[in-house]
């Protein structure tokens, strides 16, 4: 067997239990090293990642149970990173809430193996277990601080909820085994195309795995565990949650119903449609309303994963890959610019944070121009980058969603294109009240802005990459769109 | 060498440099290096009239950089014999707006001055951008600028301004944006403005076109009803916000009517002119007579700048040559006129701290010198001959009574409703005797305020008295515009 194709995985494995180890001789105080070995073994896999992509490499292991392709390799890389980004942001804000325990890296460490798992998987049961492992690790997480009433409350919903997701998904992937009489996802593909099955069971099996992924995404109307969640968990476990889980369901909504049930696309587009459509509509409205900002950005996803989803609605059109692989590989831009985004936005609200402080209200950020011109603006640019402003990445990743489903001239999809635009205006305004507080209110709290060294370059390197990606947004959407037609293209 | 980037990157770099490293505690390193910045970039924009070859349409200056793979976008410059002069107009206001700035400004100056030399950097990116979704991201981006500017350094009404200027004319270009969308499918899959400006279209395509264009145009322009916020904006806004609002950025929705909405879809335009006219001549009357009722400086000139602009739309949708050259005239000499009016209410405000007309009176006892100044730009302000106000003004109304005398009635009876706001206000603020306290302890201008006032006076003299260079540049460009609005594009079909 092909053992290339599962080394960075592997590697992981190892690192982790590497990591789990060497914290049973670390004191509390001492607690660097671990967060050292750690990041090293991060940095090595996304080293490993990038070398892959690089290489172009599409391996098949395990009795083609797994797939390495560059569109996981990519994913893959950006999720590692996502993860070494958010433990650089969790650190200080971890250690002051007693969470900074060997625990948070090994746990982190394996909800990314569960996200590489997920990347590679060729094999509905391999999806299965990757998305169990990621989703047991984020679980343990979250309720981290178990003294903390919110925190347990908001683990205690994303558990239930998490769980049921995970029943639906595994519902509707064992009736599309049943239908098809396999579980990998080229022989589903292939066992759809003969179309010698019975429709109503494949139908029913989709509906049940839409409903899965559109849970494990937060879409509406399967939403309703991502507010609370976003808002109880402490916010290192909201990052965790937030972050490089995306990528993830990104991957398993491309690999399940893309390259496994590609012959069902007239069925499943229908429900993203309405899927996308409530959850702008939902989204949008109940963000006006927030003031708590964590939950604000809670609210603020789900209106973003609703216009991702929107990417995944054109189809291939007899036969021509060219619209399709427009449109899948600007939702992935979609996606893996608002997890850039998201990291930042959480990054300074950890930042923010102090001991027995957090800044999780929108007030908290009064009259930051005044108390840190510089994070203002770092906050300011991330904001203007949700809503969709130009010159941020956010910009370009609206327009090549919009780009690829006005392209499809269905004059359907035309019309949800302006859906999608006033709806993302309703955006612009609880966005732009974060901006204003900072910059037009003045400073009720005066402490200066605090935290780690490693985390105020981060997040100031966050938002010159926002920016950066918005003025010079070339680079990155080519690489999503190679990801996606050598996807087509095997 | 690359002028236009130079003229679009320098203020922009300096901004970003000031922002990043500037602190109050050097208030006036700030001030000085913003001043040196903004001369510097304007200098820069200098060869582009110096060098211009006014014998051709085509672009001139042009770079072109591939930028964007994926929507085969370029990063393409050029300017024609219209958008040099707002090139030059915004570098030039921006030089004005920090020296207005010097003393008044005292908190946050590395911010405010920073804010105004990026906005001016996007302001001359949207006149010289030729690629469609370049041009979008200027014509956006400028947003952020303005609604910080209008928010942090403006009045007590400052958020409720900010927030309706931002989302008013985010409305309108968000319609844009699908309009360049669909431009750029038709058209196979390009951004670039010029090949649009050959794309056939039939009549229903260029209706829906010209009422996306409008909306996003007709916002900023402002053309009523769509104006409510640009009253809020300048009253809010501080002094600089006012000055450049009313000198360049209304000018970004004329600019791109004539950008967009003529040559793309010249029937359309032709189909839906009355509506266009109508509009204008509403713009020209009613808010004139709007003008006329205010009480607060700032509104009032606010005001009279819908007016005025109604004639740069009115000089657009008569299609003759004259009203369009006119129109662009119009457009530039508002630029000085207006911003000069801004600057004059700021200086008395600077003062008194009060906007109110009522709260002044005989100033022209105790600030001669101000007055003198500030009475010249009224009289632009009306139109009045041998000022820039009248050239444009007067080229309209000629070139329109060609076309419809009651139309050229209708819009010249703005002479009376602009004397009549304008000159009213005159009178009230600054000639009889002295009103009341503030105004008897008033000092009169210093060199800084007479400098900058001075400079613009100068140049309002000198378009009014001999504007032929800018006629001059603009002919050829104003010939091409013409000649794609007259050919239907309507595919024949067999």
């Amino acid at each position: 067997m092909n053992w290339l194709a599962v080394v960075p995985e592997i590697a992981l494995l190892v690192m982790t239990c590497v990591v789990a180890l060497v914290d049973l001789w670390v004191k509390d105080k001492e607690r660097l090293v671990t967060y050292c070995v750690a990041q090293g073994s991060l940095s090595v896999i996304a080293v490993a990642q990038l070398w892959f992509f690089y290489k172009g490499f599409t391996l098949y292991a395990m009795q083609r149970m797994v797939v390495a392709d560059p569109m996981g390799h990519l994913l893959g890389l950006f999720a590692t990173l996502a993860m070494m980004a958010t433990l650089v942001y969790a650190r200080s804000y971890a250690a002051s809430r007693e969470m900074l325990k060997g625990e948070l890296f090994t746990l982190s460490m394996f909800s990314l193996l569960g996200i590489l798992v997920m990347l590679a998987a060729n094999n509905f049961l391999v999806v299965y277990l990757g998305l169990e492992l990621m989703s047991l690790s984020l679980y343990a997480i979250v309720a981290m601080r178990r003294d903390n009433g919110p925190a347990t409350e908001a683990a205690m919903k994303y558990f239930v909820l998490g769980a049921l997701a995970s029943g639906f998904l595994l519902y509707g992937l064992s009736m599309m085994y049943g239908a098809t009489g396999t579980l990998e996802i080229p022989e589903v593909f292939k066992a759809i195309g003969t179309g010698q099955i019975n429709r109503a069971v494949l139908i029913l099996g989709t509906v049940f795995v839409v409903s899965g992924l559109a849970f494990k995404l937060g879409a509406v109307p399967f939403h309703m565990w991502v507010p609370d969640v976003y808002e109880g968990a402490p916010t290192a476990a909201t990052l965790l949650v937030g972050g490089a889980p995306k990528l993830a369901a990104f991957a398993i909504t491309i690999r399940l119903l893309v390259e496994g049930m590609l012959g069902l696309a007239v069925d499943w587009q229908q429900m993203l449609v309405l899927l996308s459509v409530a959850s702008m509509l939902l989204g949008n409205l109940a963000a006006i309303a927030q003031s708590n900002i964590k939950r604000m950005l809670a609210y603020s996803t789900i209106a973003q994963i609703g216009f991702m989803l929107l990417g995944l609605c054109p189809g291939v059109v007899s036969g021509n890959t060219v619209s399709a692989s427009n449109a899948y590989s600007s939702a992935m831009f979609y996606v893996v610019t608002d997890v850039l985004t998201t990291l930042g936005t959480f990054g300074m609200i950890m930042l923010l944070s102090r001991d027995g402080h957090e800044a999780e209200l929108i007030d908290d950020f009064r009259g930051l121009a005044k108390r840190s011109p510089w994070f203002a603006g770092v906050m300011a640019v991330f904001m203007f980058s949700l809503a969709g402003i130009p010159p941020t990445v956010g910009f370009y990743a609206k327009l090549a969603v919009l780009q690829a489903i006005v392209s499809t001239n269905v004059p359907g999809f035309i019309w949800l294109a302006g859906v999608a635009v006033v709806l993302s205006l309703l955006g612009a305004f609880y966005y732009l009240r974060v901006v204003k507080v900072m910059y037009f209110e003045d400073a009720v709290d005066l402490h200066p802005v605090a935290g780690s060294k490693d985390a105020r370059l981060l997040v100031s390197l966050n938002g010159a990459a926002v920016l950066l990606l918005g003025i010079l947004p070339g680079g990155l959407m080519a690489l999503c769109r190679d990801a996606i037609v050598q996807m087509f293209a095997t | 060498m690359p002028l236009l980037s130079l003229a679009i990157w320098l203020p922009i770099a300096s901004g970003v440099l000031l922002l990043a490293f500037g602190r109050d505690e050097r208030a006036d390193a700030v001030r000085w290096s913003a001043l040196a910045a903004s001369l510097v970039s304007f200098l820069v924009t200098i060869p582009l009239v110096t060098g211009f070859n006014t014998s051709t349409a085509a672009l001139q200056f042009v770079e072109r950089h591939f930028w964007i793979e994926r929507f085969a976008a370029y990063y393409l410059l050029g300017v024609d014999g219209i958008s040099v002069w707002f090139v030059l107009l915004t570098a030039f206001i921006t030089v004005i707006v920090v020296i207005s700035a010097w003393q008044v400004i005292t908190e946050r100056v590395n911010q405010y001055m920073g804010a105004f030399l990026v906005l001016s950097g996007l302001l001359v990116g949207v006149f010289c951008a030729m690629d469609g979704l370049l041009f979008y991201v200027f014509f956006e981006a400028t947003l952020i600028p303005m609604y910080l500017i209008i928010g942090v350094w403006g009045g007590p009404r400052r958020v409720y301004a900010a927030f309706k200027f931002f989302l008013y004319t985010l409305a309108g270009s968000l319609l844009m944006l699908v309009a360049l969308i669909y431009l750029y499918y038709k058209s196979g899959g390009s951004f670039d403005i010029l090949t649009w400006q050959r794309l056939p279209l039939s009549l229903h395509a260029q209706g829906l076109l010209f009422f996306a264009f409008f909306f996003a145009f007709a916002v900023k322009v402002p053309m009523w009803p769509v104006h409510t916020w640009l009253p809020d904006a300048h009253v809010e806004a501080p002094t600089g916000g006012s000055v450049v609002l009313a000198a360049i950025m209304l000018k970004l929705g004329a600019y791109g009517f004539i950008r967009f909405s003529l040559p793309i879809t010249p029937d359309a335009s032709h189909e839906w002119a009355w509506f266009m006219v109508a509009l204008s001549l509403v713009a020209v009357v009613y808010i004139g007579f709007v003008a006329l009722m205010q009480t607060d400086m700032k509104k009032l000139v606010a005001y009279s700048s819908i007016a005025h602009m109604g004639f740069v739309t009115l000089g657009f949708f008569m299609f003759n040559e004259l009203t369009t050259s006119g129109a662009i005239v119009q457009m530039v000499s508002h630029g000085f006129v207006s911003g000069a009016m801004f600057l004059c209410i700021g200086v008395l405000y600077d003062r008194v701290h009060s906007r109110e007309i009522a709260a002044y009176g005989g100033v022209v006892n105790t600030m001669p010198k101000f007055a003198a100044l500030a009475v010249f730009f009224a009289m632009a302000n009306c139109g009045l001959p041998g000022t820039a106000g009248f050239v444009g003004e007067w080229m309209v109304i000629l070139g329109t009574v060609k076309v419809n005398f009651w139309i050229a009635l209708i819009a010249a009876s703005t002479m009376i409703w602009g004397a009549a706001y304008t000159l009213w206000m005159v009178k009230r603020v600054y000639f009889g005797a002295v009103a009341n306290e503030h105004v008897r302890v008033l000092k009169d201008v210093d060199r800084r305020e007479f400098a900058m006032l001075g400079v613009l006076a100068v140049a309002v003299l000198a378009m009014g008295l001999y504007p032929k260079p800018f006629t001059d540049v603009m002919h050829v460009s104003v010939t091409e515009l013409l000649s794609h609005v007259g050919v239907s594009k309507i595919p024949v079909t067999p």
